[in-house]
């Protein structure tokens, strides 16, 4: 029996901002592993109150540098719901390209930079050895890749400028969508050997919990109800009714619950409950590794990012066939109102609630991110792995630890900005 | 042959000038493969040498004492510190507290406390002296390419 320790790992590598972990282990027991959220606040729902509603999309973009565009477009819908806005079709296209794009980029970051060590067994991807070097560059095109759709359509891949509530305020370049969709299917085939390896590592760690995502019907991680492990459909608009915030008190961030459970979200829960929505391509040439889902293994995160990049790829090369033509800004008759945004950003659910006043200044605004979300389940899952690591060396314990964490892959940057104050 | 040695620090921001670095490699990395070395970059590798730094890239504004002794270590430590992006430069948009009236701060005040946050939110440049700046939000690819060229001839790894 292991004696009594303390593992403390501060200023976690290789995930989106800082975190650090405390677990003490008394009695051949873990008493407790907190996962604790170093990020510091930055207070944005406070900051929101009181600013013109069409200045929100932009601020709110700089909630997170990672999953900018996410956020972006969640204020948006939430304002657009408020003010009875209809986007046109051609919007929609061009929100759901912008969003393939962020995606696409961000699980190229997570997979080829953060994860890929883990399996290569290397400090990072600097480390690479000689046959292994191919992923770093692989990495590096697929991350471009993602990022030639979003500045196509958005003008940048962080902090886009071209998204507008309503409407984009240009449209692509028909020299550069046939440049992008040439590329797109150029580095294509790059993910096959990223999934290979991914598939063919033996991570493994499985607890069933409740998985919830918004279901889209066309997978483009903006549209449709949410839907958890139990088949049941929830609204957007009614999300929040069934969430419990929950306070954690040595953390700068939050968790919650949903339906009064732990749960997850994020790219494992949207192919447990919608895997049929992906691209017939991808579907086709991924038939295999789609027979895994659902799964209660959380590695399987990993593969689900990998299987997530191909769908980008795919539903993408369909939308830049789009005809693209300039468009009327639409009317925007402010009223007070409410509104609800919903959308998968790449970790997972993102709400936003937003209150206008007649105005037409942010009266509150509220959100929840997706680390928020699955700190609970995280914490229990470090709790347990740890429990069945005891007699390891701490090195191996801490190694493991990690290595579950960024199955996770938790964005700390935007777990901290909320501090939820009840206003009066 | 020598190699620049540099570092990419964070602090109070979401991290969009970092990932803008990142950004830039996905393109430039075969070039400056073999001319940079990367001593510190959190983001993505557990290293974290400070120690003889030619450049440190600092993002982020200072919100907490622990903020501000990072940073002045990577001061004592890098013989040029470059300033990147808006937080960093200017504070905004990460010292928004700073702003907020006396109701809401008076209700954030235990928050900051516990987390032993600094009365305001700063630009690095109110505690350290900075030997650059690159400016925006996030940084712009090419401002970047344009700063860590002229670092390499600076500091003798590539001719001019």
């Amino acid at each position: 029996m292991h004696k009594d320790f303390d593992l403390k790992i501060e200023n976690m590598s290789k995930i989106e901002g800082h975190a650090s972990l405390e677990i003490k282990v008394r009695n051949g027991a873990v008493e407790s592993a907190k996962l604790i959220v170093g990020e510091n606040k930055r207070f944005y729902e406070e900051a929101m109150r009181g600013k013109p509603f069409s200045t929100i999309p932009q601020m709110v973009s700089r909630i997170c540098g990672t999953c900018s565009i996410a956020h972006l477009t969640c204020a948006t819908e939430a304002i657009e719901k408020a003010l009875d806005i209809k986007p046109s079709k051609q919007t929609l296209v061009l929100r759901k390209l912008a969003t393939l794009g962020t995606i696409l980029r961000d699980h190229a970051m997570h997979l080829y930079f953060f994860v890929l060590p883990d399996i290569f067994r290397k400090p990072s991807v600097f480390e690479f050895d000689k046959a292994q070097h191919k992923f770093l560059h692989d990495g590096f095109s697929l991350k471009a890749a993602g990022n030639k759709i979003t500045k196509l359509v958005a003008g940048r891949a962080i902090h886009a400028i071209y998204s507008q509530i309503g409407y984009f305020s240009k449209v692509p370049d028909k020299s550069k969508v046939k440049e992008t969709i040439a590329y797109l299917k150029n580095v294509r085939e790059k993910v096959f050997d990223l999934i290979d390896v991914i598939w063919n590592c033996d991570f493994s760690f499985k607890r069933k919990t409740n998985y919830v995502a918004l279901a889209d019907p066309s997978f483009a991680f903006l549209e449709g109800d949410l839907i958890d492990s139990y088949g049941d459909i929830i609204k957007e608009k009614d999300f929040s009714n069934h969430l419990n915030e929950i306070v954690i008190p040595y953390s700068q961030g939050e968790g919650y619950t949903f339906k009064g459970e732990e749960y997850f979200v994020g790219a494992l829960a949207r192919l447990n409950v919608n895997k049929k929505s992906l691209h017939e391509n991808t579907k086709k040439d991924l038939k295999k590794y789609l027979n895994v889902f659902p799964s209660s293994d959380i590695y399987h995160n990993n593969l689900a990012q990998a299987i997530e990049m191909l769908h980008c790829i795919d539903a993408s090369l369909d939308y830049l066939e789009f005809e693209f033509k300039k468009e009327k800004k639409p009317e925007i008759k402010i009223k007070k109102s409410n509104g609800v945004g919903v959308v998968e950003a790449p970790r997972g659910v993102l709400y936003y609630k937003l209150s206008i006043t007649k105005e037409g200044k942010i009266d509150f605004g509220t959100l929840v991110t997706p680390t928020a979300q699955n700190q609970i389940r995280m914490e229990n899952d470090i709790k347990l792995l740890v429990t069945k690591l005891l007699d390891k060396p701490e090195k191996e314990i801490q190694h493991e630890v990690e290595k579950l964490i960024r199955a996770y892959d938790p964005c700390m940057t935007c777990a901290s900005n909320f501090l939820k104050i009840k206003w009066i | 042959m020598k190699k620049l040695s540099i570092g990419i620090f964070s602090f109070t921001c979401d991290e969009g000038c970092s990932m803008q670095i990142l950004e830039v490699f996905n393109n430039k990395f075969k070039e400056w493969e073999n001319l940079i070395e990367i001593k510190h970059f959190r983001l993505i590798s557990p290293r974290k040498d400070i120690e003889k730094l030619d450049v440190a890239f600092v993002e982020g504004a200072i919100s907490t004492k622990r903020d501000l002794e990072g940073l002045k270590k990577v001061r004592e430590t890098s013989k040029k510190v470059i300033a990147i992006g808006s937080c960093a430069i200017n504070g905004f948009p990460s010292n928004q507290r700073n702003f907020f009236d006396k109701k809401v701060k008076q209700k954030i005040k235990p928050f900051l406390k516990k987390f032993n946050h600094l009365e305001n939110v700063e630009p690095i440049k109110k505690f350290i002296s900075v030997d650059g700046e690159i400016n925006g939000c996030p940084i712009s690819e090419d401002d970047f390419i344009k700063v860590l060229e002229d670092c390499l001839i600076e500091f003798g790894v590539k001719d001019a």
